[in-house]
């Protein structure tokens, strides 16, 4: 707080911080964060939500990715019958319930994650993806449980897996059953690939922590977005730690292909044509149409 | 070595230092007051052995990462024979805050791995304070590939603040390592057996915590974010962690309850470090139980749909129609 608001009577104080709250508007326009450039909403939507002017990938919700992967015909949802307890009675200055009902309001999501079964261009598969607004795309209990289930199909129907990430890292509010996750969504690849069945894992920004340290970081194909942060600590937590300023471009996608964690970056625009050649070819089939 | 207490020993702390003071005036004088000694030495087992029966879990933690509890080189030294440090991921260096290496165990060869903290400031630097590196990951991963390929057991003990966040660490791929790790261990074709004796530290600890069974000393912990951690992010301020610790639910029995420790094994009465040769002695038993467990298998594949169906077991949810 300035000297300046802090003279001010708390009245007028109290106007200058709602003022300064005040958040663009979900409205027709949207100002790109990155190049500022003034764009029209539904112009931005039928790029994908990305940037015309300089590529700039927003981030999305779990269903308009999958919407936008999948064929339109024959989508089936994955265990959206598991939903999420409170097993710990966890209460910080919110009881982890009321942190679930907001974010179920927020998102229209009963948690972090959607898997979907359908199709790319005609390609079988099954598909996941991360709901990033549902407390920031944490891992607890059901995406763990949902994730296996998808992986359960694909093993059943013999079909690949993709998962797209967009998380935080694994859910505190479930204590270490969150952490568990990280073994249980591990061991259920394992099993996909001993069945021969590819797993494609397409990072999104942001991709940290639990998920990062898991089933994210075993893709037979990593697929990033352009500019997605990427990695295993918080840039924050690593600069108190090493009391260093980081290098430009730490933990973005074009940093971890250039130090051979990831295999390749793919625009949003292409995702649908890049993935659907990457299965096939994986799977040995002909290329899709 | 001189006992370090920690804030809430207090008053065993001062009880001891009383019983020092007596012993030396007993040693240079002709009194005799063994017998006051020994009624003193008798109060200060009681009241230790109450301050630790309603032990918190923010005391727990205090407990779990004491300056002078037992670390995997000790175990490695008084529950193994023949130990043979094995060093290096064979692609980048040697991470010594995680050693491991071939030894016997009752005579029989068997794969042990762990974090391993430093004692003095120099030694603690050197281990990176039991934080590993990708490179440490890789070594165990290495070792446990190798025990698979000759059939050896694998004992894994687990006691780090969590993998290492530094940039080195990131750009070599922690998060690699540690997926790695997990995806192996969950289908490597010989038994495991982890034991947490002190931090288990979030993903740094799990790496290396996938197996058949998992053991939990008494006054350990695990926890999927250290209580400081957890406590600035949700209630924004470090002071809050032995709240945040309470809450996280880090302790043996809570753990227990949830399903995700196996066995409890007890500690001597004030923890590990006061009375490290029982601990020994109890953890020994407690491995050879658990080896003698798995050895009932009727087959490696029986013991490995065991282990899926135990992952696959982990998290509670509802089922809503």
């Amino acid at each position: 707080m300035s000297w300046f608001e802090k003279l001010l009577p708390p009245k007028i104080k109290r106007k200058i911080s709602s003022e300064n709250k005040k958040s663009v508007p979900e409205g027709l326009w949207s100002k790109c964060p990155t190049c500022e450039s003034v764009l029209y909403r539904t112009d931005l939507e039928k790029n994908l939500e990305v940037c015309p002017k300089c590529g700039h990938h927003y981030r999305i919700s779990a269903r308009t990715r999958l919407h936008l992967l999948l064929d339109a015909e024959g989508r089936q949802e994955i265990g959206a019958s598991v939903t999420p307890v409170d097993s710990l009675k966890f209460k910080d200055s919110k009881r982890y319930t009321e942190r679930l009902v907001d974010a179920k309001r927020d998102t229209g999501e009963t948690d972090a994650l959607v898997v979907m079964q359908g199709s790319v261009k005609n390609v079988h598969l099954v598909a996941a993806a991360f709901e990033f607004k549902f407390m920031g795309g944490s891992m607890g209990s059901v995406v763990g449980e949902r994730f296996v289930r998808g992986v359960d199909v694909c093993l059943e129907k013999k079909l690949p897996f993709v998962c797209f990430s967009a998380s935080g890292g694994a859910r505190m509010q479930e204590g270490l059953l969150s952490l568990m996750q990280m073994a249980k969504t591990s061991a259920a690849l394992a099993r996909l690939g001993d069945a021969g069945l590819p797993f494609i894992s397409v990072l999104t920004d942001p991709t940290m922590g639990g998920v990062s340290a898991s089933f994210a970081m075993l893709g037979d194909v990593i697929v990033a977005e352009p500019n997605a942060l990427i990695g295993f600590a918080g840039p924050r937590v690593i600069e108190q730690t090493v009391r260093e300023t980081l290098p430009e471009g730490f933990q973005r996608a074009e940093f971890l292909v250039e130090h051979g964690a990831v295999d390749l970056i793919v625009d949003r625009r292409q995702m649908r044509d890049r993935l659907a050649s990457l299965i096939t070819m994986m799977s040995r089939m002909p290329a899709a149409a | 070595m001189k006992t370090i207490f920690l804030d809430f020993e207090q008053p065993v702390a001062e009880l001891e230092s009383k019983i020092e003071e007596l012993q030396n005036v007993h040693d240079d004088s002709d009194i005799d007051i063994s017998e006051e000694i020994t009624r003193l030495n008798k109060k200060s087992q009681i009241l230790t052995k109450d301050i630790y029966s309603k032990l918190g879990a923010w005391q727990i933690s205090q407990v779990a990462r004491h300056a002078q509890r037992p670390y995997t080189l000790d175990y490695l030294q008084h529950i193994f024979t023949d130990f043979e440090e094995l060093h290096g991921d064979r692609a980048y260096a040697d991470d010594p805050a995680i050693v491991g290496g071939l030894a016997r165990f009752d005579g029989q060869s068997v794969m042990v791995i762990g974090h391993q903290k430093g004692r003095d400031t120099k030694e603690k630097i050197y281990r990176n304070f039991g934080m590993p590196r990708p490179e440490g990951y890789r070594k165990a991963l290495r070792l446990m590939r190798m025990a698979e390929k000759f059939g050896i057991p694998v004992m894994t003990f687990i006691d780090t603040p969590g993998a290492y966040p530094g940039i080195g660490a990131e750009e070599r791929g922690q998060s690699e390592a540690i997926a790695r790790n997990l995806y192996v261990m969950s289908e490597l074709r010989t038994p495991i057996i982890c034991t947490i004796i002190g931090e288990g530290g979030s993903g740094g600890a799990l790496a290396i915590g996938v197996g058949d069974v998992t053991l939990m000393l008494q006054y350990s912990s695990y926890s999927v974010i250290s209580p400081e951690g957890c406590a600035s992010i949700l209630w924004k301020s470090a002071e809050k962690a032995p709240l945040a610790a309470e809450t996280l639910g880090i302790t043996a029995n809570r753990l227990k309850t949830l399903g995700l420790v196996d066995k409890i094994i007890s500690e001597p009465i004030g923890g590990a470090h006061r009375d490290p040769e029982t601990m020994m002695q109890t953890l020994k038993k407690a491995l050879q139980e658990s080896m003698n467990q798995i050895q009932k298998n009727p087959s490696l594949d029986e013991l490995l749909k065991a282990r899926y169906q135990r992952l696959m077991s982990y998290g509670k949810f509802k089922e809503t129609a």
